[in-house]
């Protein structure tokens, strides 16, 4: 330490001292059972808890890296959106907000849009980043996700949702609620398009998010753990005024209840995504059907 | 009996003391008073000018939730003949938070929802308070598939706090029903409208109200979240409720500045209650004219113009 460290507010400091790579916190404590991970471990475990198996969240452009061959993200060029149309504050400005979220993320907003090749059939895939205002959607998430729709449109390939919400930016008001239709006008194009949609619901999926295009997947996926519901907990704690059952809005509860068709564990979720988009891609190449099961040269009853 | 609202006092008192009056001379006790009771009720009229000439958003969150207000069933009685209420989901239950059915509208077939509050302590637990659960957007759903198959138009008259957050409305995937909801507006080739009669809540009111043309009356309110939520969440106090009313933009008028409505039905000094049948009748010929527009077009263009309507909120909105 000296004076500088002292005296210097922290953003001439980190002109001074250019940001170290290494984390502060090189041991990242499971919020499940505590217990302390060597950062480098978990990174190379998927930020997946090797013990406990809980799934800690992971950034979005990691997300992509993970999924496509060779890590190999062409990252969507995302439209830009009016910035605070409600002129609003709460306890702080949502400029400030904004900004202090955009400071934390290097992101311009809560969704990112890349292409790639998972097992070599290409995808559009949106990852939603919770630690941008809790990953909500505004009007810059509800247009990246019209955009990465579009990108598959335009390719004709599956697209590929992670999403990861606390719901809409309340900030945002009535023009938030305006990206859940908004939102299925783009599933729509997927489904006119006849091009798979799959959603992979992470940790912790809620609100508006779930009420529009995360529960509208040809394909519903879930991370083991993840809180996935409509109302939060807390809010139906004091609607009903009891306890909520164990596990209650979590992934297995939703796949016990009919919600989601698999939880698949991160180690898994490649090679799952990579056989649906195989199973539901485009049958040109993959099943030549003539020659896996060939036809009669007429129709048995035209002979007769 | 009459109810007021805290901000109307003043009126209340007025008002007041014309009955007192009124039922002096009934009783023959005084005379001549007619003159001085002229006089008060002209002046609590110019009082009920007065307070409804600026309401502020929360004033008008109030008057929007008022038990006197009409509900989406008496619209339904004044606007709809034949109605033939239909009821369940075929897969779990009848919820009628959401009213559902056929009728006439102007002399044509159609198809109706509407969410209900209830009137009563009895109609209210009945309707849940205008709560939907899931097997309420489910048979929405159903009467959408039914509208699109026998080329009804569909209108949705929206009324709901929001859907019903409770353990068993997400078991049964209460997000679910509401997103598949919202697809089966869009996906009709039949036109939809809505009609925002007090509260637009959040999801479970665009359930419904994903349509080509989308109305509210001047005193109601449409938002992402109860300003008493928003309240809770941004400033961890319930009671910031009127900041939040104010700040969020939740009145008719600034959800016309925004694009986001297609227009609004005046209501009478005092609110809709003072004078429902003017209300419904007003509310009827925008619904009516907004029906010759949208007949004229094609299928496909009905399906094609609510889409693009809502892939064009926002983006012309300055930066």
């Amino acid at each position: 330490m000296n004076w500088i460290n002292n005296v210097v507010r922290p953003k001439i400091r980190s002109l001074i001292y250019p940001k170290k790579e290494v984390p502060e916190n090189l041991w990242v404590k499971c919020p499940e059972t505590g217990e302390m991970v060597f950062h480098r471990d978990l990174e190379a475990n998927q930020w997946v808890v090797p013990n406990s198996g809980y799934h800690m969240r992971i950034a979005p452009d990691k997300r992509l890296e993970l999924l496509f061959d060779d890590g190999a993200v062409e990252t969507i060029a995302l439209p830009g959106v009016p910035q605070d149309p409600l002129k609003f504050r709460d306890e702080k400005r949502y400029t400030d907000r904004l900004k202090d979220a955009k400071a934390k993320t290097a992101r311009e907003d809560a969704v990112l849009v890349g292409a790639g090749r998972i097992e070599t059939t290409p995808v559009v895939a949106a990852v939603q980043d919770f630690d941008f205002m809790g990953g909500s959607l505004g009007m810059a998430a509800g247009e990246a996700i019209i955009t990465g729709v579009e990108a598959a449109v335009a390719r004709a390939t599956p697209f590929i949702l992670f999403t990861a919400s606390g719901g809409a930016r309340m900030q945002e008001g009535i023009l938030s609620l305006m990206q859940m239709p908004r939102t299925t006008v783009a599933v729509e194009m997927l489904r006119e398009a006849g091009l798979p949609y799959i959603v992979v619901l992470t940790n912790p999926t809620m609100g508006g998010v779930t009420a529009s295009y995360a529960m509208l997947g040809d394909i519903q996926i879930a991370e083991p753990g993840a809180l996935i519901g409509f109302a939060g907990p807390r809010v139906i704690e004091q609607t009903i005024r009891e306890k909520l059952p164990e596990g209650f809005q979590r992934a297995e509860y939703l796949l016990d209840h009919g919600m989601v068709d698999m939880v698949v564990h991160r180690h898994q979720l490649r090679s799952t995504l990579g056989r649906l988009v195989r199973l539901l891609g485009p049958k040109t190449a993959a099943i030549p059907r003539e020659a896996a099961d060939p036809a009669p040269a007429a129709p048995a009853f035209a002979a007769e | 009996m009459r109810s007021y609202l805290e901000f109307e006092k003043p009126v209340a008192d007025l008002e007041g003391k014309v009955q007192e009056l009124k039922a002096l001379s009934q009783s023959g006790e005084a005379v001549a008073i007619d003159d001085d009771v002229a006089k008060l009720e002209a002046k609590a009229a110019q009082a009920l000018v007065d307070i409804y000439a600026k309401l502020t958003p929360w004033q008008k969150t109030q008057v929007a939730r008022h038990p006197d207000r009409p509900h989406a069933a008496n619209y339904i009685a004044s606007l709809i003949g034949d109605w033939t209420p239909l009821a369940g989901d075929r897969s779990f239950g009848e919820d009628a938070a959401i009213l559902a059915g056929l009728g006439t509208f102007r002399g044509r077939p159609v198809a109706v929802l509407g969410q209900e509050k209830g009137h009563d302590t009895q109609s209210r637990i009945k309707h849940n308070f205008g709560m939907a659960r899931p097997e309420g957007y489910r048979k929405a759903i159903r009467l959408m598939d039914l509208a699109e198959r026998f080329r009804l138009p569909v209108i949705s008259f929206v009324d709901t706090a929001g859907a019903y957050p409770g353990v068993d409305a997400e078991e049964r995937g209460q997000a679910e029903a509401i997103a598949r909801s919202t697809e089966a507006c869009l996906k009709l080739t039949v036109p939809n409208l809505a009609l925002v009669i007090g509260e637009g809540g959040s999801g479970g009111a665009i359930a419904v109200a994903t349509c080509n043309r989308v109305y509210m009356l001047e005193h109601s309110i449409y938002s992402v979240i109860s300003p008493e939520g928003a309240a809770s969440i941004l400033w961890k106090d319930s009671a910031k409720a009127q900041d939040a009313a104010t700040g969020m933009k939740i009145t008719a008028q600034d959800l016309m500045r925004f694009g986001i409505i297609d227009g609004i039905v005046k209501e009478p000094t005092g609110g809709a209650h003072r004078d429902p049948d003017t209300v419904m009748a007003a509310a009827g010929d925008m619904l009516d004219s907004a029906l010759e527009e949208l007949l004229i077009l094609s299928p496909a263009d009905v399906k094609k113009a609510r889409r693009d309507k809502f892939l064009a909120i926002g983006r012309d909105l300055k930066p």
